[in-house]
């Protein structure tokens, strides 16, 4: 049976459209998994000399112990936020016949190898393996690690439980909270208490059995809870949200490209993913203060530059790449009514375009930093008005994968491929080369004025460049129909 | 006037449809039925300019639909659920496209009270999002909005499916009503015989993407069809 599942586990991720996906990206995700593996072996293998070195009159093991409580119940929060139940595609196994007890059995079993039980063993596992060598006596390093293995899996299913109570979530923060409280302000140290018990467990092995009776405990809880789940109007059931109506007859104003606009800004506010992009834009005005506040900065104005960019760029930069994927789900419907794909186009311009505006209003803070900054973020603006929206709706014409905007948002990656990489050239590297150019070779000021120019440019010559555009967009407008109308 | 000229479509080596001349007059109501993989959905696509046919051109009022884009003002379509957009509800939607066909907010109003029946209370007002609408609500909005705007020519792949009884009854009173002034050209394309042969005075059955049939409606038409798609 097991074996079954594992095969159509297995297809769903070779066939699924996003294992296709480019190449450059499979490769930079491999070396995000790998960064955190290697830190993790890292600490594992060093962390008992670091210890050792740095507090030569303790027990490394004992320090780590009385860490732990800390480790679980931050674990808890981190994996309340990150981590979902791994419920399979169990609707249709529901009218065949295969026990329930089996589907939540293997539901269950699946999720004790997800990617966050895992990781942490790439600590416990190699520390143990230096303390045996360093002469702990091997029967209570290993109880001590089999207690460690059984509490990340028992972290994994009591987090199931509460996953779906605020109150919970609460109640952990509070009382991480004020267990660091307590240990900062030296009033009592529950950690150490807590520590003594995993000390115990090294003292006498045995102990670790209590973890495996915690272990089935929970399992059983999640068991019968799941279990009582396996119907349609269940835990299946997806959650129909209430519809609300938005009043945006203000947009009629906008004339021709009003009814797109009103589209845009609902597509917006009711999908996750175009909502991230959107509340994120307002992340990236910060990213001024990265740059700004470091001295090393101060003597490398292209980095400024780059960093003024991306203070009013955010909008453009995270919505413009994916014109028109994020239209792709009703891409036919667009393309069989009558309008000139220049108001459509014109429409997303428009959005770009002010929303890198109402960003430039808001960082009027940053003339806090000396006028010359703030002469940096006003270039960057205007380049970002002129130039890269313009260029943004050109890459658009690239993009060949759906996007269904019914999935998640952060971190979500559908929709990627090459085009977004070297579209990051000519919109970020090409403004930084030119002011530096001209800062360190004509000088005074020069700088922003080339790439405030090259903005006007853009936005005195928006109507030849727009027919360019439009005139890609239509000749490729059946490649995007085909690419868009396959499943993502 | 619809005017299909020696169209064909091919992926790869595989012939899809293959139609050497078909011309459908103003005003016919105009059936279109087939087993799956028949090439009904591909003529359809092909006539909303949506694919491009290996030869041939289909010209819609003396446009030829691949050349000048004339013939979307005068034309409205449903051919699946990618011809909605899932977040908005379908008040929104209506007004969206309707906007499109140049119609204001008491337009759209106006042209959505003619249809009370037809949405039984399922539709309007629901606070949903289309993409919560079961799958025969998603579909009565679908061919609603196509007919918006009075176009011309209205096509609509498998209007039927999907639909309660109720509405597949009324949908079956819209279409005849649509065609009685002998103005509007409406295709449908549908899996069941009885339907078709109650709607459309003209029926073209497809099979393997060639013209086997083109009967106009008489009482033997469905046993007709019945027995030809008997095998």
């Amino acid at each position: 049976m097991i074996s079954h599942f594992l095969k159509l586990e297995w297809k769903q991720f070779v066939r699924s459209a996003s294992f296709g996906k480019s190449i450059a990206l499979k490769i930079l995700m491999g070396f995000f998994a790998l960064y955190f593996i290697v830190c993790f072996l890292a600490i594992g293998v060093l962390g008992y000399y670091i210890l050792k070195k740095q507090l030569p009159d303790s027990d490394p093991l004992q320090i780590v112990n009385s860490f732990l409580l800390y480790a679980i119940l931050a674990d808890l929060i981190f994996r309340y936020l990150m981590q979902k139940l791994p419920v399979m595609k169990i609707k249709p196994m529901l009218n065949i016949p295969i026990k329930k007890s089996s589907l939540v059995n293997y539901v269950l079993g699946k999720s004790a190898f997800s990617a966050f039980n895992i990781l942490a063993l790439f600590f416990y596992i190699p520390f143990a393996i230096v303390l045996i060598i360093e002469g702990y006596h091997t029967t209570g390093v290993l109880g001590w690690l089999f207690t460690m293995i059984l509490m990340i899996q028992s972290v994994n299913f009591l987090n199931f439980l509460i996953n779906k109570s605020n109150a919970a979530f609460a109640l952990i923060l509070g009382l991480l909270g004020s267990l660091i409280a307590l240990h900062q302000f030296d009033v009592y140290n529950i950690a150490s208490i807590g520590g003594q018990v995993f000390d115990a467990v090294y003292a006498t092995p045995i102990y670790a059995i209590i973890s495996l009776l915690i272990l089935v405990v929970l399992y059983q809880l999640n068991y019968k809870k799941l279990r009582a789940q396996v119907y349609l109007d269940e835990g299946i059931l997806e959650e129909v949200a209430e519809a609300k109506s938005l009043d945006l007859s203000w947009a009629d104003r906008l004339g021709d490209v009003a009814p797109f606009i009103k589209n845009d800004i609902r597509l917006i506010w009711r999908n996750k993913r175009t909502k991230t992009v959107f509340l994120m834009s307002f992340l990236f005005l910060f990213y001024g203060l990265i740059f700004f506040t470091q001295k090393t900065y101060r003597d490398m104005p292209a980095m400024l530059m780059f960093a003024s960019l991306f203070i009013t760029g955010g909008f453009a930069l995270n919505y413009g790449q994916f014109i028109p994927a994020w239209d792709s789900a009703h891409y036919k419907l667009l393309m069989s009514q009558s309008f000139s794909y220049r108001k459509f186009l014109e429409s997303k311009w428009v959005l770009m375009v002010s929303m890198t505006a109402l960003l430039y209003l808001l960082s009027f803070p940053y003339l806090y930093f000396g006028t010359e900054i703030f002469l940096m973020i006003t270039a960057g603006a205007v380049f970002n008005i002129g130039f890269n929206s313009l260029f943004l709706l050109y890459a658009g014409s690239f993009n060949r994968k759906r996007i269904d905007l019914t999935k998640g948002g952060f971190g979500n990656t559908q929709g990627t491929s090459a085009t977004q990489f070297l579209v990051v050239v000519p919109l970020m590297i090409f403004p930084m080369l030119l002011f530096w150019i001209f800062n360190k070779f004509v000088g005074y000021n020069s700088g922003f004025f080339v790439v405030a120019a090259i903005g006007v440019l853009g936005l005195i010559l928006k109507n030849f460049f727009m027919n360019f555009i439009e005139k890609k967009y239509i000749r490729d407008k059946y490649a995007m129909i085909n690419a868009f109308g396959k499943e993502a | 006037m619809i005017t299909i000229d020696t169209v064909s479509k091919k992926y790869g080596k595989a012939e899809v449809l293959n139609i050497d001349a078909l011309e459908i007059p103003t005003g016919q109501s105009f059936g279109l039925v087939g087993n799956n993989g028949a090439g009904k959905t591909t003529l359809f696509n092909i006539l909303l300019d949506l694919i491009r046919p290996t030869t041939g051109a289909i010209v819609t009022n003396d446009i030829s639909v691949h050349k000048s884009e004339a013939w979307k003002k005068f034309t409205g379509s449903f051919i699946d659920e990618s011809f909605l957009i899932s977040y908005l509800t379908p008040e929104e939607y209506f007004q969206f496209i309707g906007d499109l066909r140049g119609m204001n907010k008491a337009d759209v109003t106006s042209f959505l009270s003619q249809f009370d029946e037809f949405f039984n209370e399922e539709v309007l007002g629901k606070k949903k999002y289309l993409r919560d609408l079961s799958k025969g609500n998603q579909k009565k909005v679908g061919i609603v909005a196509a007919i918006m705007g009075n176009p011309q020519v209205i096509v609509l792949d498998e209007p039927f499916a999907n639909l309660d009884p109720t509405t597949q009854i009324r949908l079956k009173k819209l279409l005849k009503t649509l065609t009685t002034d002998k103005d509007v050209t409406v295709l449908v394309s549908s899996h069941d015989l009885s339907h078709v042969t109650e709607v459309c005075e003209r029926i073209v059955v497809l099979d393997k993407g060639l013209v086997v049939k083109d009967i106009t409606t008489s009482r033997e038409t469905l046993k007709e069809l019945e027995s030809y798609f008997a095998v």
